[in-house]
């Protein structure tokens, strides 16, 4: 079996035109494969997240991660752009789509990509999936413990996002939510919530939730880490990519 | 979890980045998950310099115990010298 995969730095079309940097990774075999915009966590464009990237590519899909901080930190590491961005409260929620609009265009015209791309991120990633799954036509989209997509933003905290499940109606494609019992954003009463609104629109989804698993529990380098619950999560996104892209 | 509640405070001295010393101008102190440290949740602590960029940065990550205890030591250290003498307002001694 052929199985050589090149991962590199490429500058793509972003929100507004702008030229951001993002990760590419890819199968080098003639496809046609199915394609996955990674969308990175809270910390940053890291490692971690770029050996995502990599995994969705040894697995046989066109996987691309767009640096959502290019813009306020051209060149600094990954966790100095990530203090900038946090104490600024994030990033709009429609830069977020347009950039991720941006990246689904490149990989589709890659001329291995078979044209279907799904969407995956974890922690504030995971809201963002959705995000741009209510706002961009898309294939699948994969939600890892995303906070804030339902429930109510706590007084005390001045958050800059806002839950978003009043846009679940415009949602393009299904989902796979995938969530720790123990974590406290989003809580599994959150979750549920989010579950009961998607069944009540006819909205296609599946949600797994891990006892013994908090948040970031797919993290190997974190004490968050529940190799249980992060083999069996891997194992359905797979098996849900596959079926949909 | 993560919380994007940020603490803010200027001010005024100067610290030790990746790339040396510089002006320091901001503090942010945040719960949330560290980068490095071996915890779920730590209290960070960046002095910044949003004027030279992101990596004009000295970041750590303290358990609950430690940034309470550093709080203290800074207090008590303050509380140790003569008032004002590290003020902004202060003039060095002649001949100092």
């Amino acid at each position: 079996m052929y199985d050589a995969m090149q991962a590199e730095t490429v500058t793509i079309g972003g929100h507004g035109g702008d030229r951001i940097e993002a990760y590419l990774a890819r199968p080098l075999g003639p496809g046609p494969y199915g394609a996955v915009v990674v969308i990175h966590h809270l910390p940053g464009y890291d490692r971690e997240s770029k050996e995502f990237v990599r995994r969705f590519a040894a697995a046989g899909y066109l996987a691309l991660c767009p640096n959502l901080y290019s813009r306020e930190a051209p060149g600094a590491d990954p966790d100095d752009a990530a203090a900038q961005v946090r104490a600024a409260g994030g990033i709009p929620d429609e830069r977020l789509v347009g950039d991720v609009a941006g990246a689904a265009a490149y990989l589709r015209e890659l001329t291995s990509s078979n044209g279907r791309v799904g969407v995956i991120g974890h922690c504030s990633g995971g809201r963002h999936a959705f995000l741009a799954a209510c706002n961009l036509p898309l294939d699948a989209a994969v939600d890892c413990y995303g906070a804030f997509v339902t429930g109510t933003v706590p007084e005390d905290f001045p958050l800059a996002v806002t839950p978003i499940v009043d846009q679940a109606p415009n949602l393009s494609c299904p989902v796979l939510g995938l969530f720790g019992n123990d974590d406290r954003y989003p809580s599994p009463d959150e979750v549920a919530e989010l579950d009961a609104e998607l069944t009540r629109l006819g909205k296609e989804h599946e949600f797994h939730s891990y006892d013994g698993a908090g948040h970031a529990f797919f993290g190997p380098d974190r004490p968050g880490y529940r190799p249980e619950a992060a083999v069996d999560g891997w194992a359905k996104i797979f098996d849900f990519f596959g079926r949909t892209l | 979890m993560c919380t994007y509640l940020t603490v803010k405070a200027g001010m005024q001295g100067s610290g030790k980045g990746a790339q040396g010393w510089f002006p320091v101008t901001d503090a942010s102190v945040y719960v949330d998950h560290p980068v490095h440290a071996p915890f779920g949740h730590t209290v960070n602590v960046d002095f910044l310099n949003p004027e030279l960029g992101a990596s004009a940065r000295v970041a750590v990550e303290l358990t609950e115990e430690s940034a309470r205890a550093l709080a203290d030591a800074l207090l008590a250290a303050l509380d140790a010298a003569p008032a004002g003498l590290a003020s902004a307002t202060a003039t060095p001694p002649p001949g100092h």
